[in-house]
């Protein structure tokens, strides 16, 4: 009897989160499938919910995506290779190592106050791409080391025993041996952390405003919006019609990020050896 | 010897070039701390010369952008702690439900299948959530509480618990799957039901990673901000009513960010000193968080 009760509960607890979201799912496509159509895509947003589309905040999503990988993925792969492979165990090293998990878990909101102080105003970067995608580098840093951190963990130490017993170097070792036997992990990982900034609203909202735009960004240092930013913008809107397109921008925004993270499944299952 | 290699001189220049650069970027993250360090710090200066720090602490009304300014800081905090202790309750009982099915009941084979769907649900962005909980759990309540306003606590809180569930059933499981199967034989050997052991032996020996998983959750619940500045309000109230409106230090900070404030102005400050309270609070629960797991955690070696 009692077993019985506490299978089910337990059970329950975890078909209840993944009902949640089912739920979840089911309500959004409900709620916006009707506005999903190609003018949705191509047009800028509009002081009508009929008319308005999301192309200024997708142009901006990508610009922000792009510029943020760039400055990402070379210092995030260079600190994990750092702290893995040519750091010794000193103090210095390890107030990195503990650093990198303490910002891990600082609030998305702060690095925005940070993003607004210092990029915007302290080096005049205004409310630009430039300023946003320099703070979301920032943020999304701590995944990128520690997911590269752990791929270049798995590579075999009889490999790099071998290079070095050939005389090789650190930086060749590194070079010809740990990444491009890790870059499958270093990769998914990269993906992942990408997919978190796609989603992250709140940085970009303290640094841009809400703000009104209908163009596309031409350059880095051009004002934006980004997709979760107008999809916030139109869900308070006390308007049904505006919260339905919301629901449409979201039912987009989450066709992009599952089309990210099968493409991360998919490099995972490609490069493992 | 010297043929087939490069000359030693340049390899040694290379590799003290590389080892420089790493650690370069190695000194990023350590700049980064201390940017929002000094950038909260400087910033909420100004702030607390004209407030004060006895009215910001005390005081019990916060109303910055009316007239008479009040800047007692309680009712955000009391906001924040609302909503948290309401997604973090939520989150703790299904993610420990989930954790006690995953590493005592379910196969490796529906493990496999069930847990992957369950991580989705921390994937989802917040603002997604926002949206759910103003447009669906919300009505729901309304229904129930037919006297509920619109915005209010508890629909922010309890969808901000699911978003958290991933994370409470991962560290708990991760906990749960460090004690020995020594001790489970022995508790089965002893005739004990699956339930009991569940209950009796894994919990007691996982209750570190339990605890910690909780103040993990509070912690990431306080700096969560799109869901609580579209579902929970933006009216600062102290209150435990969790169908009240009411405001989160994050959702404050959203309000202010929202207009163009004038940079050096006092609202514009006030975003500093709320933000570098908040910072505070999430590093204290995370670093208590982290030192209940390697201090109490049982050592089965």
């Amino acid at each position: 009897m009692k077993e019985n009760f506490f299978y089910i509960l337990f059970l329950s607890a975890i078909l209840i989160g993944i009902f949640s979201l089912v739920v979840l799912f089911v309500d959004i496509i409900f709620d916006g499938y009707k506005y999903l159509t190609w003018d949705f895509l191509t047009n800028y947003a509009s002081r009508k919910a009929d008319k308005s589309g999301i192309l200024a905040p997708l142009a901006g999503t990508l610009w922000l995506i792009v510029l943020t990988a760039l400055f990402t993925i070379p210092i995030g792969v260079s600190t994990a290779l750092y702290l893995e492979e040519f750091a010794s165990e000193n103090l210095f090293n390890k107030i990195i190592k503990i650093n990198v998990s303490n910002l891990a878990g600082v609030p998305s909101i702060i690095y925005g106050l940070l993003g607004l102080a210092f990029f915007t105003y302290t080096l005049s970067l205004g409310k630009s791409l430039l300023a946003g995608a320099l703070t979301m580098t920032l943020l999304v840093l701590p995944i990128v080391i520690i997911a590269s951190q752990e791929a270049i963990r798995t590579v075999q130490p009889s490999l790099k025993d071998a290079a070095y017993a050939l005389g090789a170097t650190k930086w060749e070792v590194s070079k010809k041996v740990i990444l491009p036997h890790s870059i499958g992990g270093i990769m998914s990982g990269i993906i992942l952390a990408m997919s978190r900034a796609i989603g992250e609203t709140a940085p970009i909202l303290i640094i841009s405003s809400i703000v009104f735009i209908t163009m596309v960004p031409s350059g880095p240092l051009d004002r934006f919006t980004i997709l979760p930013l107008q999809i916030y913008t139109w869900a308070s809107f006390p308007n049904d019609d505006f919260r339905a397109i919301a629901s449409t921008g979201i039912i987009v925004l989450l066709f992009i990020l599952i089309l990210m993270n099968s493409f991360a499944v998919y490099v995972r299952f490609k490069t493992q050896d | 010897m010297q043929k087939d290699s490069r000359g030693i001189a340049k390899r040694k220049i290379e590799e003290t070039l590389v080892l420089n650069l790493l650690r370069l970027s190695g000194l990023i993250s350590i700049i980064t701390t201390i940017g929002i360090i000094s950038i909260l710090g400087i910033n909420s200066i100004p702030f607390f010369t004209e407030v004060g720090l006895l009215e910001f602490f005390t005081g019990l009304e916060w109303t910055p952008l009316f007239i008479p300014q009040n800047f007692g800081v309680s009712p955000l905090v009391n906001g924040t702690f609302l909503v948290a202790l309401i997604a973090a309750g939520t989150a703790l009982i299904f993610g420990l439900g989930s954790a006690f099915y995953l590493s005592e009941y379910a196969s490796r084979k529906v493990r496999k299948i069930l847990k992957p769907f369950l991580e989705i649900l921390a994937g989802i962005p917040t603002v997604v959530y926002g949206y759910f909980a103003l447009t669906f759990v919300t009505p729901i309540i309304q229904f129930i509480f037919p006297e509920t306003i619109i915005f209010n606590a508890l629909s922010a809180g309890l969808v901000m618990g699911i978003m958290i569930i991933p994370m409470v059933s991962t560290l708990s499981e991760d906990a749960m799957n460090a004690v020995p199967m020594s001790l489970r034989e022995a508790a089965y050997g002893l005739g004990a039901k699956k339930y009991q052991v569940a209950l009796r032996v894994i919990f007691p020996s996982a209750i570190s990673g339990v605890v910690a998983s909780f103040i993990l959750a509070i912690s990431r619940a306080i700096g969560e901000t799109m869901i609580v500045s579209l579902a929970a309000g933006g009216k600062p109230a102290l209150t435990i009513n969790p169908l009240d409106a009411i405001q989160t230090m994050t959702a404050y900070i959203v309000t202010v960010s929202q207009g163009e404030t004038p940079q050096g102005s006092l609202e514009y400050n006030s975003i500093f000193a709320v933000g570098l309270l908040l910072f505070l609070l999430t590093l204290i629960m995370n670093l208590i968080g982290r030192i209940v797991v390697t201090k109490y955690a049982q050592n089965y070696e």
